[in-house]
């Protein structure tokens, strides 16, 4: 069964961002990667773009099917998480431990937008 | 058939040394790459098998006995229309007054050719209840990438510039990558919880986008195999915000002979003719996808094109006599247009306005074999049992889902068109998958459906069974369907292992797609 982290903040198309300060990581919910089944592929940006909340900004493929990942938040990609490119499989070994792009948030009241665990979990029993 | 031995790779049958050929005494080997510059000659000799004659024919017969065809047994591909390919089209395609023709050559001289290529124009126009057709895109999406750039040549010549496409988010992925392609933007639009369009969210990107729609591309019936009730509605919004509509022929098999794109309010659309008219799909193809338009949009149509003609000749002896013939129009020179145009990018291009016409959009007609099996099946149907596809595909998809839905979790309910889609098995507790059951089927003979498609859920196998099959194989279906759900109860590990009984057992899909080795000495040497 999937897993729901607390203190997290997710979207409906199943990203969570976790908040550090200005900062945030974006990755994909645990729910998301048993979904996916197992991720051969991690599409991501580059340090400096920017990312708008709602669009997206990379995609996840799995033998499954390819899927886009949609930013929750808008801000400035800081770091990408560069174990992905070798290893994407970590997204389905521990997908709340690998986030794949750090964040600088420009506008931190759109996590309002977002479920907490227990919306989220709510969301995801539908 | 010894699968042991001739099945090895035609690499592990190879001996050092042993040739299937003979070359003549006086052949000069150093002659075929003499001419050559020096950097491009190989510098040692190609490590091909090498092998006798009969081993080669010998592996590749065993090869081909591994192949599962329409002709082998049940092939239920959702959204695929993987129906039968009746012989007398290959018949048809396959006699030398067609087979051995030019394209080049003079048109008086291949009529016969010329009048079935525009009678299969005419046929589709009328089956499609559109105005006019071009036979010459090679395939599904390449239909789709002509057809919008049919709408974007419309739009450019009123002057109007628009860039974005309404695409349904349970569309065939086609459709976003053929609109990205001809430099068009998609636009999402949601489905509701029928699974199909939801109109408040059309409504709502009506509103925001109206005068950059370009287009909507839609199929219907949808991926899920529901026909879209409220499509006039739909036609109309997009009309009324200045904006065409495409439809995508992929599941046109489900309406067949029913009713017409052309009077739900399309503007454009493709029709693969591999799926709804009985041409071979894959190795046995190649494809094709004529696009028809409606009236007023026939000037953008590709060329060349065929056009009939009636002159009227005054004979010595026969006096004012009809005759009737068809012609070939190329086009206006539009490549030279094209090319000043690019080059003058930068400046005004009105300066050089295109022809209307896109010009050539692949080799001269298109796949004209398959044409002439496309049109083989219109007429051996003829317009009484071509009315009877449609409806016996969606009678056989509806009988299956109404007698798997016990085991397998149906998630639309009500009556589908040509397919059926189920989210999984309705008892996941053994944790079997869609796609264990898919590979299960191979074990019992059957080729599987299409699975994890379309994405709307997350254990989708898409079942669709076309007109052809007898209730008997579609009984015979149906029983190991439900075998298989028992199968995932009694013995989950028998399912999630499968298949055991054909040639290669479950394949490890994640390191093909991580680390793909597709040449043998790589493999050797890896």
């Amino acid at each position: 069964m999937a897993k729901f982290e607390e203190g997290l903040r997710y979207s409906e198309s199943h990203e969570y961002i976790r908040v550090e300060g200005e900062f945030g990581y974006i990755g994909i919910s645990d729910y998301a990667q048993h979904a996916l089944g197992n991720v051969v592929y991690v599409d991501m940006p580059e340090v400096d773009d920017e990312v708008t909340a709602g669009e997206e900004f990379g995609a996840v493929e799995s033998v499954k099917a390819a899927s886009d990942l949609i930013s929750p938040v808008s801000g400035t990609v800081v770091e990408v998480n560069e174990a992905l490119e070798d290893k994407p499989e970590l997204l389905n070994e521990d997908a709340f431990a690998n986030w794949i792009i750090k964040v600088q948030l420009s506008d931190p009241s759109e996590l309002d937008n977002l479920m907490d665990k227990a919306a989220y979990e709510a969301f995801c029993a539908e | 058939m010894n699968r042991t031995l001739y099945g090895n790779l035609i690499f592990e049958l190879s001996k050092k040394g042993r040739k299937g050929y003979s070359l003549p005494q006086d052949y000069d080997r150093t002659h075929t790459t003499a001419e050559l510059p020096e950097a491009l000659r190989r510098k040692e000799a190609a490590r091909l098998p090498e092998c006798d004659e009969l081993t080669v024919v010998r592996h590749y017969t065993n090869l081909s006995h591994n192949n599962f065809g329409v002709n082998d047994g049940f092939y239920p591909l959702g959204s695929c229309t993987m129906k039968y390919n009746p012989v007398i089209n290959e018949e048809i395609a396959g006699m030398k007054a067609f087979a051995g023709l030019h394209p080049l050559q003079p048109a008086v001289t291949c009529q016969g050719a010329l009048e079935v290529y525009y009678n299969l124009q005419e046929s589709l126009a009328e089956l499609a209840g559109l105005s006019e057709f071009t036979l010459n895109p090679c395939a599904g999406a390449h239909g789709e990438l002509t057809g919008l750039m049919v709408i974007r040549a419309y739009h450019e010549s009123r002057g109007d510039v628009r860039t974005k496409v309404l695409i349904p988010d349970s569309a065939h992925g086609t459709n976003p990558a053929s609109a990205a392609v001809c430099g068009l933007e998609v636009v999402e639009v949601k489905s509701n919880a029928n699974g199909t369009v939801d109109l408040e969210d059309l409504e709502r990107l009506v509103q925001l986008e109206g005068p950059n729609i370009a287009a909507m591309m839609m199929t219907n019936p949808n991926t899920l195999g529901i026909f879209e009730p409220r499509v006039l509605e739909i036609t109309e919004m997009v009309h009324k915000a200045g904006g065409l509509m495409y439809y995508d022929g992929a599941n046109l098999n489900a309406l067949l002979g029913e009713c017409r794109p052309g009077d739900m309010g399309f503007d454009v659309m493709h029709i693969n003719l591999h799926k709804t008219f009985s041409t071979p799909h894959g190795g046995g193809g190649p494809g094709s996808g004529p696009v028809g338009v409606r009236k007023g949009l026939e000037q953008f149509l590709p060329t060349p094109r065929v056009k009939k003609v009636v002159v009227n000749y005054d004979l010595p002896e026969d006096g004012p006599t009809e005759w009737e013939g068809f012609i070939i129009d190329w086009g206006a020179n539009n490549e030279e247009l094209r090319t000043k145009n690019e080059s003058n990018s930068d400046s005004d291009s009105s300066l050089f306005p295109p022809h209307p016409s896109l010009g050539s959009v692949g080799n001269f007609f298109g796949n004209f074999g398959v044409m002439l099996k496309a049109y083989t099946y219109i007429l051996s149907l003829g317009s009484e049992n071509i009315k009877q596809v449609g409806p016996l595909a969606t009678l056989n998809a509806n009988y299956i889902k109404e007698r798997l839905r016990d085991s397998y979790l149906l998630p639309i309910k009500g009556l589908c068109k040509h397919e059926v889609v189920f989210d999984g098995l309705v008892d996941k507790s053994t944790g079997v998958t869609t796609m264990d059951v898919a590979k299960r089927l191979l074990d019992y003979g059957y080729h599987a459906p299409t699975i994890y498609f379309p994405l709307l859920f997350h254990e989708s196998l898409m079942i669709e069974p076309t007109e052809n099959e007898s209730k008997e194989t579609i009984n015979a279906f149906i029983d190991v369907m439900h075998k298989i759900a028992e199968e995932a109860k009694t013995d989950p590990e028998l399912v999630k292992t499968a298949p055991h009984n054909t040639p290669i057992g479950r394949v490890d899909d994640v390191l093909a797609a991580k680390q793909p080795v597709t040449t043998y000495w790589k493999a050797k040497t890896e």
